[in-house]
């Protein structure tokens, strides 16, 4: 069983719609979608659910009102602006809570209660590509890379059920957990970015966070013709940092056209995209058999 | 001598569990009287964090002398290295397997982590 | 006045907009302080000729312990919600790597041998950008605690207005950037994932109750779902910027939208005064 997990550094490079055309290139497949802050793998596999359950993480402080004193101890020791005082009413902001449960501790009156926070659902679907181990994160919840995961866990377990071979992951975008979480002990990594200034910044922040993990990984450049100076110092970046440049895809309206109609680009009519993502999964496929 | 094996269940014959922070239980097996306990580790399955740590705990504090698990990761194995217990990693076998590669001195110890953290 | 400008999704050209803003204040001589809290990937820097003025380290407190008077009572380890402290041999061990700074340990301890030190986690860097104010917070690699520098950049605001840079997502780095603005701007774009994205966005922020707008950006290059999704939430957009190569190409060189085409600088100028006015409103 191989992974090859796909980041970005940098969000809307393009990563979402690389990682669905190969997924659909790949023949023994189950898709993994991590990103599950902002899914959208599932906007253009139309997965239909077969399994679903709640995620649980952490902890949440509430406070009853009943047995409050208002003596403000809580407001004092919340290092996390959790604690809100209206007027002696005191309560807690759900989005703000860490779950370290210090005021619950303290609380001279026992008026905070502790329970299990729910902070979102996991999906296992069916798709025109094979399984898709998905998620939702609930608006505002901890993205703690635990549920990334759990994701991926589910998406390892199919694929030794199925007897399958691949495991595609579209990752989350930044450096902090959730990518730590979707890139542990992958085979692979492939970073979609693009020429751009910032592009370039974020490439070698995520680069430095996978060498410290020890993972292969490859990039490819979305959009090259915008800036093919930058390009050009990408690729030479790339090499220096011990990667392996997967290719080059040019700027290009079927991406979105595409993405419109539900479908991959490598279920569009546009032969000159169709090949060069053909070619960047070849190459990917050809290194990962090697490692 | 006691060690301490992350297991699924009490069946000799099952395979072991080959993770140790996040192993459902783990069975103390004494060498020396041939017998056997359970200690339960379902707590640390649904930590958010720090599982290998508390699993590290758990071992320490039952006197094993010797953790034999598929893998453990850099704070587990810290935690366990300066409490003065040994670790061997094992490939997927089933319990009494185990014990015997361990008894015959065929499993090598551990000199580092072999995972890292972040609930792999 | 504080205004947020969050996006549910990465790569709207949320970054772009800000400074384009904030640029087009300062060019109606209007004095902002822009905070870049995209702590994970900062890089309003790149898209303002901008000149370093300080530069601190960003600490948050981890337990440190003092052996020589821990009874291994294990209170620290019962209060500790992230698994950091394990009990072995009589004495308690604390790993920091997994601390998110809540301070229980130091406050629970009998023996008061938990004291709270500094352990950096990144950098604050100012910059000043003709009239602008920039702030910048900077995560380091590795480290994956982002709301406790958010919110300390967020503290830095020195301006009258203050524009925040926020990170994408709908998760906690994303609550707190927003959290305490007057209003949120969300910049989308019109495609499938865009409007997907945009409506957690709204989802998060209807929960914490906050205000806010729409700004679409490449306003022409996929479809009509997102205005008629906004028409449907009677959410308004205050602005709509067109699809351009050459601003793509201006961005990629870290030129920002307003600097991209004089068409779009005499656009931010003119929707930069609504926008205030509508932070007016909502004070």
């Amino acid at each position: 069983m191989k992974e090859l997990v796909i980041i970005s550094g940098k969000g809307g490079t393009g990563k979402t719609s690389v990682s669905a055309a190969l997924a659909s290139l790949s023949e023994s497949t189950v898709i993994a979608d991590c990103d599950v802050d902002a899914a959208d793998l599932h906007l253009v596999l139309s997965p239909a659910v077969m399994e679903s359950g709640i995620f649980e993480s952490g902890k949440l402080a509430s406070i009853d009102k009943s047995k409050c004193v208002s003596c403000g101890r809580c407001l004092e020791l919340c290092r996390f602006e959790a604690v809100k005082n209206n007027d002696g009413i005191f309560s807690i902001e759900e989005t703000s809570c860490e779950g370290c449960g210090v005021c619950v501790h303290f609380c001279p009156v026992n008026a905070i209660m502790f329970d299990e926070r729910k902070c979102g659902e996991w999906y296992i679907s069916k798709s025109r590509f094979g399984t898709v181990s998905h998620a939702r994160l609930f608006a505002g919840a901890e993205n703690s890379g635990k549920l990334v995961s759990l994701v991926r866990k589910k998406a390892k377990e199919k694929t030794s059920e199925e007897n399958k071979s691949f495991i595609i992951t579209d990752g989350p975008p930044g450096i902090g957990c959730p990518v730590i979480a979707s890139i542990t002990g992958a085979d692979a990594v492939l970073i979609v970015t693009e020429p751009t200034l910032s592009g370039e910044h974020d490439l070698e922040r995520i680069a430095s966070l996978i060498k410290h993990f020890r993972i292969p990984f490859f990039v490819c450049v979305n959009r090259f013709d915008v800036n093919e100076e930058i390009t050009s110092r990408v690729e030479k970046k790339t090499l220096e940092l011990g990667g392996i440049v997967a290719g080059k895809i040019p700027y290009s309206k079927i991406f979105t056209q595409s993405q419109i109609r539900a479908l991959t680009v490598m279920e569009s009519d546009c032969v000159e995209i169709k090949n060069i993502i053909k070619n960047i999964w070849e190459k990917i496929c050809h290194r990962m058999m090697t490692i | 001598m006691k060690i301490a094996i992350s297991i699924n269940s009490l069946d000799m014959d099952d395979k072991m569990d080959m993770r140790f922070g996040r192993a459902k239980k783990f069975m103390i097996y004494d060498t020396e009287t041939k017998t056997n306990e359970l200690i339960d580790n379902t707590q640390n399955l649904n930590a958010a964090q720090g599982a290998g740590i508390q699993s590290a705990q758990n071992v320490i504090n039952t006197g094993a002398d010797a953790v034999i698990t598929g893998h453990t990761g850099p704070k587990a194995y810290k935690l366990l290295s300066e409490s003065g217990v040994k670790i061997y990693h094992s490939e997927e076998k089933p319990v009494k397997d185990v014990i015997a590669d361990f008894i015959a001195g065929t499993l090598k110890e551990a000199d580092s982590a072999d995972v890292e953290g972040h609930w792999v | 006045m504080i205004i947020a400008v969050a996006s549910g999704k990465g790569g709207t050209g949320k970054t772009s907009v800000s400074v384009s803003l904030a640029k087009a204040l300062a060019d109606s001589n209007k004095k902002i302080s822009l905070l870049d809290c995209d702590v994970e990937e900062p890089n309003a820097h790149l898209l303002l000729e901008c000149r370093e003025i300080s530069r601190s380290e960003f600490n948050v407190k981890i337990p440190s312990l003092d052996l020589s008077r821990c009874t291994g009572c294990g209170k620290c380890a019962e209060i500790c919600e992230f698994n950091c402290i394990a009990i072995v041999k009589k004495r308690a061990v604390i790993f920091p790597d997994l601390c998110h700074s809540c301070g229980g340990c130091s406050l629970v301890c009998p023996e008061k041998c938990i004291k709270e030190t500094d352990s950096k986690t990144g950098e604050i860097l100012e910059y000043n950008a003709g009239i602008i104010h920039l702030v910048q917070g900077i995560l380091d690699i590795g480290k994956a605690m982002a709301p406790p520098l958010i919110r300390e950049v967020k503290k830095l605001a020195r301006e009258e207005i203050a524009l925040i840079d926020c990170p994408p997502g709908t998760s906690c780095p994303m609550v707190t950037a927003v959290g305490g603005a007057d209003y949120v701007i969300l910049v989308t774009e019109p495609t499938p994932f865009g409007l997907h994205d945009m409506t957690l966005a709204v989802e998060t922020l209807r929960k914490m109750k906050m205000n806010f707008y729409v700004i679409i950006n490449r306003a022409d290059s996929g479809d009509d779902r997102v205005e008629k999704y906004c028409t449907s939430e009677n959410i308004e957009v205050i602005m709509r910027i067109k699809e351009s190569i050459d601003a793509a190409r201006a961005y990629s060189k870290g030129i920002p939208l307003y600097d991209a085409l004089p068409e779009f600088k005499q656009y931010f100028i003119l929707n930069s005064n609504k926008i205030i006015s509508r932070a007016g409103e909502f004070k």
